[in-house]
């Protein structure tokens, strides 16, 4: 079980996860400098709505037809809260101090968090969440599960449809010209509230479809699943190069594999035998973020502050 | 006659300091208007305000016929008023290529927007050999080429160049504003904001001289080009 590609892949599935919920993070703040600390609950929302189609469909439905509507569910939520904080959370105070929008998505953080754990029936402890019915697969000696082919496969499909988007549809361009200077592509007839309530949107999209994965993942929703999986999430928005969608991805894989990797083998390393394990691997993703800051603040993929000017 | 902008007691503030204090002037059809005077005297926050990005306090705006208060930003553009930012403000990570499509973004005739850059490439045929280059790449010159001539795009009635000579060489200088007068020359309709007061009333039909928000004199660019406290203030001597 505890091989070298094993654990690659492992990490690999888990860089998927945080990669998918990076780009809302990296969208959002690209386009109006804003960290979205909400956004892990934009995640957990899309799991939960995924959740809520299933118990509503009848209980014989396959899960190859459930599983698009669930999805679907899940998107419909998730960019419903999404664009629902833009508007009447962030909207409000743009132009305000940045610690004032800050201090507002905390504070939207916890209340999504408080709403489905008081409102949502059961959600005060761990949903089971319905697995596809195929897997798990061995590689070699690597063994997949279902939800991580479906982490894997949404990962790439998603990354794909959005570097196509923002490359070469006019929307994709006008956000380009939004992110780079807000001010001028108003000039150029650009709607830039239009274009902001996109990103969320996108943002919100992909979040849920990280939240049904991880569903499908693990086996279960939560409703503070958003806090620890955002976190790592923003983490690799940040060390990919917050603004940029590939460091995103980036971010996010790295982010994964090093986790997966501090957790199995730093334990090996003479002297540090107490410093491995699952109990220690969030430390060790914040160790490497540190790390990057320090040696190249701009993250991964990030481009020189000086660009912008 | 009516002009086609018609700017009347217009008053902008930025919270509780008045930028321009009620300033009323008009741009005809075919002429080049220009706003001269130091920094600090309104000219910019004036362009910033007929384009949309900031609010007048109170004063009224007329473009074309139709009044802009109220108009977003992003609507300006499609009446036919475009606006070249001071400081040029190209988007640096987009290809020269794609900052002058954008220029024409909310134009659906494809190939009239390929004309137009054609055209573009013409004026400024730098831009041509280095299309696919990113604009931040490009010199100041270079960059202040690239948004008039993404400016352009959009077909407007009435062409706004923010300081357009702004930290440019004096080889430059000439250049851009020898653009300028070939662009009157075609008969498009200039407000042009310059510190380079001598270049700027050579060329203008019309000059108007703001001091700390107000406009404090007003005549034809070859009469304040004469005049003595023009002379003095603006154009170095005494």
């Amino acid at each position: 079980m505890n091989t070298l590609p094993q654990q690659l892949a492992n990490g690999l599935f888990l860089g998927s996860m945080y990669g998918l919920i990076a780009i809302g993070y990296t969208m959002v703040y690209g386009i109006v400098q804003l960290i979205n600390f909400a956004h892990g609950e934009i995640f957990m929302t899309g799991g939960f709505g995924a959740l809520s189609v299933y118990i509503w469909l009848p209980g014989n439905t396959s899960m190859w037809l459930a599983l698009p509507l669930m999805l679907a569910g899940g998107a419909v939520v998730a960019v419903l809260v999404a664009v629902g904080a833009e508007r009447f959370a962030y909207r409000p105070l743009r132009g305000a101090p940045r610690l004032a929008p800050l201090i507002t998505a905390i504070g939207l953080s916890l209340a999504l968090q408080q709403a489905v754990f008081n409102w949502y029936p059961d959600a005060k402890t761990d949903r089971v969440f319905p697995q596809l019915p195929f897997g798990p697969y061995h590689i070699g000696s690597v063994r997949i599960q279902s939800g991580d082919i479906f982490l894997v496969v949404a990962a790439i499909l998603c990354m794909t449809a959005l570097a196509f988007f923002v490359r070469l549809s006019r929307t994709g361009r006008a956000m380009q010209a939004t992110a780079q200077d807000p001010d001028t592509a108003q000039l150029m007839g650009i709607d830039t509230n239009r274009i902001i309530v996109i990103a969320f949107a996108i943002g919100g999209l992909f979040a849920a479809v990280a939240g049904v994965a991880y569903g499908l993942k693990y086996g279960s929703v939560k409703y503070d699943m958003g806090f620890q999986a955002g976190l790592k999430a923003f983490t690799a928005a940040v060390l990919g190069g917050i603004g940029n969608i590939y460091g995103a991805m980036l971010g996010g894989l790295v982010l994964g594999v090093a986790e997966a990797m501090a957790t199995a083998y730093i334990a090996d390393i003479p002297g540090m035998e107490q410093l491995g394990g699952q109990g220690w691997a969030s430390v060790w993703a914040f160790v490497l973020l540190i790390l990057v800051l320090l040696f190249r603040p701009q993250g991964l993929l990030g481009e020189r502050v000086a660009d912008r000017a | 006659m009516t002009a086609l902008l018609e700017v009347e007691d217009l008053k902008v503030a930025y919270g509780k300091i008045e930028a321009v204090k009620g300033i009323s002037f008009s741009v005809e059809a075919g002429q080049v208007v220009t706003l001269i005077g130091t920094n600090g005297a309104g000219k910019t926050t004036t362009l910033r305000t007929l384009s949309g990005l900031l609010k007048p306090s109170s004063g009224r705006v007329v473009f074309d016929g139709k009044p802009l208060s109220g108009v977003p930003a992003h609507k300006i553009v499609s009446l036919g008023l475009a606006h070249s930012p001071e400081g040029r403000h190209i988007f640096p990570r987009l290809s020269i290529m794609e900052n002058l499509q954008l220029g024409a973004f909310l134009r659906k005739d494809k190939d009239g927007i390929e004309k137009d850059i054609q055209r573009a490439y013409d004026l400024f045929p730098i831009l041509g050999e280095r299309r696919k280059q990113a604009a931040g790449t490009l010199s100041g010159g270079e960059q202040q080429m690239l948004a008039m001539g993404r400016a352009l795009m959009s077909q407007p009635k009435l062409l706004m160049l923010d300081e357009p000579s702004m930290g440019l060489s004096p080889i430059m200088m000439q250049k851009i504003m020898a653009t300028i007068a070939e662009l009157k020359a075609q008969g498009t309709t200039i407000l042009l904001v310059e510190q380079n007061a001598q270049a700027a009333l050579s060329l203008a039909d019309q000059g108007h001289v703001m001091e700390i928000g107000n406009i404090v004199l007003s005549g034809s660019g070859q009469d304040l080009l004469h005049d003595e406290s023009v002379r003095k203030a603006y154009l170095g001597e005494d």
